[in-house]
């Protein structure tokens, strides 16, 4: 009789992968409308047209811009004027300390954030200027000269106080810009920053409270609490990430959160970053997954190898 | 008492008070197997072995997972993931062989479908075999609660809403099912038991059954042939290894057995380590959140093609719809009214019917994850009422059988 067994595996595999097809990138094709990646370009924003001077730019960020009335520099010495919890009490959210944020962000994008936050941030739609829903960050309407150019050295200044790309580690990134609105418990990471070790219980729980307190003020600027990231590797996925940092309106409309802006590499380290904290074991699992692979292998061959000898005889 | 000599060897004194000897020829070299199977029949062989990895896994786990509504999530996210030195190893083994042992239930159930493996002599394998589906389902659902994430929360809360049973409105029953009013500490402890516990004790014995079902009627065979078994097997022992019908199951069947898990194993463990997120539900890494209802509620892959049959009627046709298919497999042995035990092809308007339920299945399978809007809801109407139709058709159609 012909051996039908080859045939009869063609079978049971093909009807396998069709019914696999079916309920995983078919069915989730329907479910989920899908978001290409816009290559961090940031095509909707202007172009910097000037050149910028890095020294002009301190002048402005320090004087005239105003930045530091609401933002710490702490590589320039220059500190918060209150502290986290005080100051989302008042803005909603602390705003960022702005040492690294020339190489964390798209120079494009702090272009137009320093003159248009709400454009450049995508939250038109909760921040209406002419409504009266003024975003916390006041727009720089310019020091007198071409405000094109000034805006130009902010950007410069800022890249030039800023970390190497090298030197940006996916820590920071991540804490740059995601820490501020989201916590990140398996790394330890709350919105105020990693939470410190502390001897004594009551210490610990007057840090919790802080922490509610900062949160408190944050859910009623988000109109709810950014959720925890831990776990956001596996529960999202590398390109919904990817996509929705990039553009969270693509994925969300009407979402409270902002486009943050970082650039291609950022946004690669703060996605590094979220499978530091829920996917710490990728390197360990692909090492020990070619040991077993090997493994299995060679059990295998000697197996059709045994069931060989065994068969000799029978037929 | 028996007569004891002074044993010989090891195996003489165990065998004195064992009767190991016994026991191997029972279990391995005098049990006899046809010799016209293909490698389907290792699909036994291969369950066997993901339920052991199945077991051992779990009870790593079960070392530090924490039957808490506030502490499962991080004990199996972060504890067993992070902590644990080759913890994410044993989820994803376990999460993987979850999922692939119904694939191969499936792949199982099927074969004895298409074979007529079933049939007279055989009704207690199958019916062992369905309750082991059954129970089987019940450790995967229960299970699938622990790590308590979004979708165990909601899976939780529309599989034990169907116990209210429609507009018979038993929400005692459910309340008395979850120990509360939603799913909570009550719901998570006790389906901890019935998964660790209770469940695997029941599939333990189940499996014995299932096995014991075996040994008078003895496996089916590609052809569908009464093989005397008697005879072939002394032919066997006679040394007419090439000429006889059967063959030992142990080394003989037990050789191509092994080959098969290996080929096997190399799937599953590509599975574990390369592709181990298709078996675990990106929306379960969110915790369970009470407040909030996912987009789109669905039950694991195994389970569409019943929560399918469920969903496209009213809320009472719909239940009694899925308690029919809960049972009328079981009744398969019955409904099949021929009295040929042949493959299927040999079988005319039966081997229509029989590929018919396959595709009709993954349909139901395919629908029961996709949102059921417009067509989507149309195919999974035409798939539900086909699967009762089939079955109801199932007698007639086989009671005018030509004899093969």
């Amino acid at each position: 009789m012909k051996n039908k067994e080859p045939l009869i595996l063609v079978v049971v595999v093909a009807f396998t992968l069709l019914t696999y097809w079916l309920v995983e990138p078919f069915a989730h094709s329907q479910m989920h409308k899908h978001v290409e990646s816009e290559d961090f370009a940031y095509a909707d924003l202007p172009a910097i047209t000037k050149t910028g001077n890095a020294a002009n730019g301190k002048e402005l960020a320090m004087g005239a811009g105003g930045c530091t009335g609401c933002h710490s520099i702490t590589k320039e010495g220059i500190p918060a004027g209150m502290d986290a919890v005080t100051a989302a009490g008042v803005y909603g959210v602390n705003p960022p300390d702005l040492s690294d944020a020339g190489v964390v962000y798209d120079a494009k994008f702090l272009a137009d954030l320093i003159k248009n936050p709400a454009h450049a941030l995508k939250v038109e739609h909760k921040f209406d200027a002419a409504k009266g829903q003024m975003h916390p960050m006041v727009a720089f309407y310019g020091a007198g000269g071409d405000i094109d150019q000034e805006v130009a050295d902010m950007v410069a200044y800022l890249q030039s106080i800023a970390v190497s790309k090298d030197e940006l580690t996916p820590a920071m990134a991540f804490e740059n810009a995601c820490g501020r609105c989201h916590a990140m418990k398996y790394e330890n990471w709350t919105q105020l920053g990693e939470k410190p070790e502390f001897k004594f219980e009551k210490e610990s729980l007057a840090y919790d409270i802080q922490v509610l307190e900062y949160q408190e003020s944050l859910t009623k600027y988000m109109g709810k609490l950014p959720p925890d990231l831990s776990m956001y590797i596996r529960s999202r996925g590398e390109h919904f990430l990817s996509t929705f940092i990039e553009n969270p309106q693509a994925h969300l409309a009407g979402t409270a959160m902002p486009r943050v802006g970082v650039t291609a590499d950022a946004a690669e380290k703060v996605i590094e970053h979220m499978a530091d904290a829920g996917d710490t074991k990728r390197d360990e699992r692909a090492s020990v997954g070619t040991n077993v692979m090997w493994y299995i292998l060679i059990f295998a061959i000697f197996a059709f190898l045994w069931k060989r000898s065994v068969w000799r005889e029978l037929h | 008492m028996a007569h004891f000599t002074k044993a010989t060897s090891v195996k003489d004194w165990l065998n004195q008070r064992l009767a190991i000897e016994k026991v191997e020829k029972v279990m391995a070299s005098e049990y006899w197997i046809p010799k016209n199977i293909n490698f389907l029949w290792a699909m036994g062989m291969i369950l066997a072995i993901t339920f052991a990895l199945l077991l051992v896994s779990g009870i790593f786990l079960l070392m530090y997972y924490q039957p808490h509504v506030d502490f499962a999530f991080d004990s199996v996210n972060y504890t067993i993931m992070r902590e644990v030195d080759f913890g994410w190893l044993w989820r994803h083994v376990h999460g993987v062989a979850a999922s692939v042992v119904f694939l191969v239930i499936y792949i199982h159930m099927f074969t004895g479908i298409y074979y007529g493996s079933y049939k007279k002599g055989r009704e207690m394998i199958w019916i062992s075999g369905m309750l082991l589906f059954v129970t089987f389902s019940a450790e995967a659902f229960s299970g699938y609660m622990l790590p308590w994430g979004q979708m165990s929360y909601w899976a939780g809360m529309v599989i034990t809403n169907i116990f209210s049973l429609g507009d018979l409105h038993l929400d005692g029953l459910v309340e008395w099912i979850r120990g509360d009013y939603v799913p909570a500490q009550a719901f998570l402890t006790r389906f901890f038991m019935l998964h660790v516990l209770l469940l695997p004790l029941a599939i333990m014995g189940l499996i014995g059954l299932h096995f014991a079902a075996l040994r008078i009627p003895h496996v089916n065979n590609q052809d569908g042939e009464e093989i005397d078994f008697e005879a072939e097997s002394k032919k066997y022992l006679d040394g007419d290894k090439a000429g006889s019908k059967v063959m030992r199951f142990g080394n003989d069947f037990l050789s191509k057995d092994m080959m098969v898990v290996g080929v096997f194993l190399i799937f599953f463990f590509y599975l574990v380590f390369y592709n181990y997120s298709f078996a675990l539900d990106p929306v379960n890494f969110d915790p369970a959140d009470m407040l909030k209802t996912p987009a789109h509620i669905y039950p694991e892959w195994y389970f569409l093609w019943s929560y399918e049959i469920l969903r496209p009627f009213s809320v009472n046709i719909g239940l009694i719809a899925f308690g029919f298919a809960q049972v009328i497999f079981v009744l398969l042995p019955w409904l099949d009214r021929s009295p040929n035990v042949a493959p299927a092809n040999r079988r005319g308007a039966f081997s229509i019917w029989f590929w018919l339920l396959l595709i009709d299945m993954i349909v139901l399978t395919a629908m029961g994850k996709l949102p059921p809007e417009g067509i989507f809801s149309t195919i999974g109407l035409v798939a539900a009422l086909g699967f009762i139709i089939l079955w109801v058709a199932l007698p007639f159609i086989t009671m005018n059988e030509k004899k093969v």
